[in-house]
């Protein structure tokens, strides 16, 4: 037990010294840096920043999908409020939980961390894009349905695009490896065990249709 | 962490599960999860409605001020803004009036979701609504706001120093006066309280100070048990503020149609949401309508939903357009609810075989600026069940901060005791020689063990605890005595520790509702007022119901997350328990669709109801003979009325549950019952959790090697599920013990740790890649299908196990808190002793 800790205990705050802080850490009033416009919705009323949006084509899930977008706009909110593909979620809007996490040529990326417009021309692949058309899920999707692979599932998207990106790589993963390779996303349900038991289901699913 | 070098193990073989069960204890797709595969399933911000307007927040940029003055004209007077939500237009808060007809006034500190005082920096005062998000950002940042600045406080022993600053304008603890003319404590007040000098006087050797508390209890001869103790221990304990951090924030949806109003928004109980909407709204629960189907987790912070949600629904009725309102994760960690950190202190003797003799606990719990949460109690309760001391004190005060607000977080003021008590008795058990698991096992309660204060002269006691049984089963299963006796510990730089640590938490409640309809088709619904927040108990308790009706779970369908659909009076999904409380409901409800289709039959076959049974979907004499299907006695009741197809309702269920058959009335076979088999005892789950670390004492780092929870949780329903909380709680645990924290800058009362980064939840790389849990399955006695709620023991079972692990590589003199980083461990293994301020909170 250390024998001069009472010093350390915080001093009284002065009204000067506080201000001099607030003003100093004058943030929180921001609270900026997850945002969507839709100027479309504005109804011909004039904006005041000037932020322009332009028509472009995208190519998700095999469509191409012609959209108006601002040049600040990230994917994820191009995808959740322009093309009404949802099944992206925001755990943060900053790349630090994958649930965004979308295929850009079969490459998981945080969609909330990339600027649409700069996927032009680029193949873009949703959780909505991964069964096929007749309605049969893809290897990873029966993998988890295999298993009960997620609890609230809000996670479940990013970490499914993430492995079906993560297999292309490396169709036969230990589980050491896979763990490695869905690591960029978070779980707050935290059961990763189980996690990773389905998605090896799915690498597994995946070997196998492509034998059969 | 470190984890090259993690061996690969195979999964050891699941254990069966439900013997003589053809559902109970059986593995199943539940019908919600085709829907979170394929991205359909829709959580609050997937919402869409024409027209749709945004809304910000102005977050308080101060601890504790108060607002002098808007300035809103030039934000509102930018093109697509259209509406101001200030703390002027919320509704005067409503009164609650419970089921047994008392009416409890509405705190005058109770949280509203806008403020003219923020209590906290982060507290929302204003929100603006426009056309899209990015005007009602700009809009916000075009506010300007006179603050009165108010004294305020980030540390409870701040506040309870002789002439601290206090966190409210009326003091700085939550306090129970008796209630007039009543014997039991009436609603919480805040008053103030100050410890002296001399109580202060503590601290400088680095010991918790212990100065008067509002609360109290004891039992036993505590002077005599440490006096015939072989060895007394004395130790100061701090333990984490973590926030919920659930993935998906409170983000709400809301709009309004005929004087009703709609909101989206997660829940841990689509039932209980709809009355608590009412009242921050004042209005009467006709006039909601509340849609949660998935909610993306919860752990305490969504109980009824957040109060934040009024305020989509005061800016779409302001503006008569529906209105989005996203929460950032910034946003979240303020509004978001959290678990409160404690200072706490123990002393505890031992004899020589290591059984507690004497424990005297106190702890100081940092509540935050509002409604008092209940885990300073909790603590005591839980410490005295789980550890059986011979004789106790409990002493406790709820502190009040400017600090975000808490609420209940998984296992809540349970992990928070039994992870100020793990580490001191895993040093008692070194100092005795004595083995961890066999100081455990002493202490173990069983049976009916009692616990808490006593309630005239007599301790309350659980229902049943097999606790000895599952520490033995993990020990074995665990290799136990194969990783003690494994020497030497040491490997160049690296060390390894094994740990083992005990927890319970409460596994149930009773006296709650349950409906189905079994349809002309043949086809049950089973209605479901339980929250989808991912435990799957929305779906799994029906499954009894099933079992007792001998129906096919193809046949049946859960209706689920929609106050529309007629939903029975259900408990939250909050201290685990709906498994053991919605078990019960549904198992009573099938019992009265089991009697209703006997009495069908016998009107319609003749001889007596009780010369019938059911099975395989049918109704049919005894040994033989007539009979009919389900299908065919459901629009039998239908023909007959009355009680059979929800015309008449039990008398006996919650008025929300006969609103709901009077809606069913006339669609089938209705049947509803209340839960009203006895219980002796209250009814907790049980868990003995083993981990082994390995630590490079170079570095600091450390990295779990194995990991097991062992649980006594009655009847296994469904394995997954039950594997998923096992584990899946022991992860929340886990997090607490190696880094997750609040970090304030206490001069300025500014949060620093505000994104997942600066307080970050175990990923993947931070548990082993073969986690393992297994349950014993031995129904709890006091309940029909003898299962209980699991989600709360195993967290502190996880944090425990880490740091006693920690403690057993490197010795007693590292840390005094948790969590423990490489940072302390290196700086203290140098020093040798611990090297962090013992006391300070949010550092
Ligand atoms: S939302 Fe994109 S990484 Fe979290
Ligand atoms: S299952 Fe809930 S966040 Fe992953």
């Amino acid at each position: 037990m250390t024998e001069k800790t009472s010093n350390d205990a915080p001093k009284a705050v002065s009204r000067r010294n506080f201000i001099k802080g607030v003003i100093t850490s004058g943030v929180a009033v921001s609270s900026a840096g997850y945002l969507f416009r839709a100027s479309t919705l504005l109804h011909g009323q004039q904006l005041t920043g000037g932020v322009g949006e332009r028509l472009i084509t995208l190519n998700v899930n095999g469509q191409q999908r012609r959209v108006d977008v601002m040049k600040q706009e990230t994917l994820a909110s191009t995808l959740r409020y322009k093309l009404g593909l949802t099944g992206t979620k925001l755990g943060c809007d900053r790349a630090e939980c994958g649930s965004c996490t979308v295929l850009i040529d079969d490459i998981p990326h945080y969609s909330c961390s990339v600027l649409a417009h700069t996927v032009r021309g680029r193949k873009v692949m949703t959780i909505e894009g991964l069964a096929s058309a007749d309605g049969t899920l893809h290897p990873v999707q029966q993998g988890v349905i295999d298993e009960q692979g997620f609890q609230c599932a809000f996670c479940m998207s990013g970490f499914i695009m993430t492995a079906v990106g993560y297999l292309k790589t490396n169709p036969n993963p230990t589980r050491r490896e896979l763990a490695n390779g869905i690591s960029g996303c978070l779980c707050r349900c935290q059961d990763y065990d189980k996690i990773l038991t389905a998605l090896m289901r799915g690498a597994e699913n995946s070997r196998r249709s492509k034998l059969g | 962490m470190d984890n090259k070098k993690v061996v690969e193990t195979a999964k050891t073989a699941e254990r069966p599960y439900g013997a003589g069960y053809k559902l109970i204890g059986k593995n199943y797709t539940t019908p919600d999860l085709y829907a979170k595969v394929t991205g359909q399933a829709k959580y609050a911000e997937d919402f869409r409605a024409d027209g749709m307007l945004f809304c910000k927040l102005l977050l308080s940029p101060m601890p504790h001020a108060r607002v002098k003055r808007i300035h809103a004209d030039e934000a509102l007077a930018m093109p697509g803004v259209k509406a101001i939500l200030t703390a002027n237009d919320l509704p005067a808060p409503a009164d609650t009036l419970t089921d047994n007809g008392t009416v409890i006034k509405a705190s005058k500190w109770g949280e509203r979701g806008l403020t003219n005082e923020p209590v906290y920096q982060g507290e929302p005062i204003l929100a603006v609504a426009a056309v899209d998000e990015l005007t009602a950002a700009e809009a916000i940042e075009k506010m300007e706001i006179d603050f009165e600045p108010l004294p305020f406080v980030t540390d409870p022993l701040d506040t309870l120093r002789p002439g601290g600053p206090n966190p409210r304008t009326d003091g700085n603890v939550w306090t129970r006066p008796t209630a007039p003319g009543s014997q039991g404590p009436g609603a919480p007040v805040v008053t103030e309280l100050k410890w002296t000098k001399a109580d202060f006087s503590e601290l400088a050797k680095g010991r918790l100070p212990m100065g008067k508390t509002p609360d109290e209890w004891s039992y036993g001869d505590l002077d005599s048990g440490f006096k015939n103790a072989a060895l007394v221990l004395d130790e100061t304990f701090v333990t984490p503020d973590t926030s919920h951090q659930t993935l998906e924030t409170r983000s709400a949806m809301a709009y309004w149609q005929n004087g009703k109003v709609y909101i989206h928004t997660g829940t841990q109980s689509t039932a209980q949401t709809l009355p608590a909407i009412a009242r921050w709204l004042n209005i009467s629960p006709d006039n909601v309508v509340f849609i949660s189907e998935y909610t993306g987790g919860g752990f305490g912070s969504k109980i009824t939903g957040g109060v934040s949600m009024i305020i989509a629904a005061l800016l779409a009725k302001k503006t008569n357009t529906p209105v989005m309102m996203r929460i950032s994760r910034e946003e979240e960690t303020f509004i978001g609810r959290a678990r409160p950190g404690f200072q706490g202190r123990m002393k505890v003797g031992f004899s020589k075989e290591g059984r507690i003799t004497a424990l005297d606990m106190f702890v100081i719990c940092d509540n935050g600026p509002y409604d008092a949460v209940g885990d300073a109690p909790s603590s005591g309760r839980i410490v005295s069940l789980l550890y059986q001391p011979q004789a106790m004190r409990w002493r406790g005060v709820t502190v009040l901060t400017n600090t975000p607000p808490r609420s209940a977080q998984s296992s809540p003021g349970g992990l928070q005791g039994i992870v100020i008590i793990e580490p001191i008795i895993a040093k008692a058990a070194r100092k005795l020689g004595v083995d961890q698991v066999a100081i455990r096992r002493i202490n173990c309660p069983e049976g009916k063990a009692p616990f808490g204060p006593l309630l005239q002269g007599k301790q309350q006691y659980a229902t049943s605890a097999f606790l000895k049984e599952a520490l033995d089963r993990g020990a074995e299963q665990f290799r136990w005595s194969e990783r003690i006796a494994r020497s030497p510990k040491r490997m160049g730089s690296k060390v390894r520790g094994v740990g083992v640590s005990l927890s319970c938490y409460v596994g149930g409640t009773i006296g709650f509702d349950g409906l189905l309809v079994i349809k002309p088709d043949g086809r049950i619904a089973f209605q479901s007022g339980i929250g989808n927040l991912g435990t799957e108990s929305v779906m799994d308790v029906h499954r009894a119901g099933a079992e007792v009706l001998g129906v096919p779970w193809e046949k049946c369908d859960v209706v689920w997350g929609n106050t529309t659909k007629s939903l029975p009076f259900t408990c939250v999904s909050g201290g685990s328990q709906t498994t053991h409380a919605m078990t019960r409901a549904a198992y009573a409800t099938a019992m009265d669709a089991k009697k209703k289709l006997q009495e069908i039959a016998a009107k319609k076959l003749g001889g007596k109801p009780e010369q019938y049974e059911v099975a395989n979907e049918r109704v049919f004499r005894k040994g033989g003979g007539a009979g009919m299907t389900l299908a065919q006695a459901a629009k039998y009741a239908i023909q007959l009325g009355g009680v059979y197809d929800g015309h008449e309702a039990p008398a006996d269920v919650h008025k929300l549950t006969k609103a709901s058959v009077a809606a069913l009335a006339g669609q089938g076979l209705v049947a509803a019952a209340k839960d009203t088999y006895p219980r002796d005892g209250s009814t907790f789950s049980y868990v003995a959790s083993f981990a082994e670390v390995e630590v490079d004492i170079e570095t600091g780092k450390y990295y779990i090697v194995d990991f097991l929870a062992s649980g006594d949780v009655g009847t296994v329903i469904h394995p997954r599920a039950l594997g998923g909380q096992m584990l899946g709680r022991s992860t929340l645990g886990i997090g607490h013990a190696i880094g997750q924290k609040w970090v304030f800058d206490p001069h300025y009362g500014q949060m620093v740790s505000k994104r997942f980064y600066q307080s970050k939840p175990p990923t993947i790389l931070d548990v082993p890649v073969d986690m393992q849990w297994t349950a014993l399955d031995i129904p709890d006695p006091e309940t029909p299908v003898g299962a209980r709620g699991v989600g709360e023991p195993p967290v502190a079972g996880g944090c425990g196990s880490i740091l006693n692990a920690l403690s057993d590589a490197l010795g007693d003199e590292i840390f005094q808190r948790a969590p423990v980083n490489a940072d302390t461990i290196l700086t203290s293994l140098e020093a040798g002793r611990p090297m962090q301020h013992p006391l300070m909170a949010h550092i």
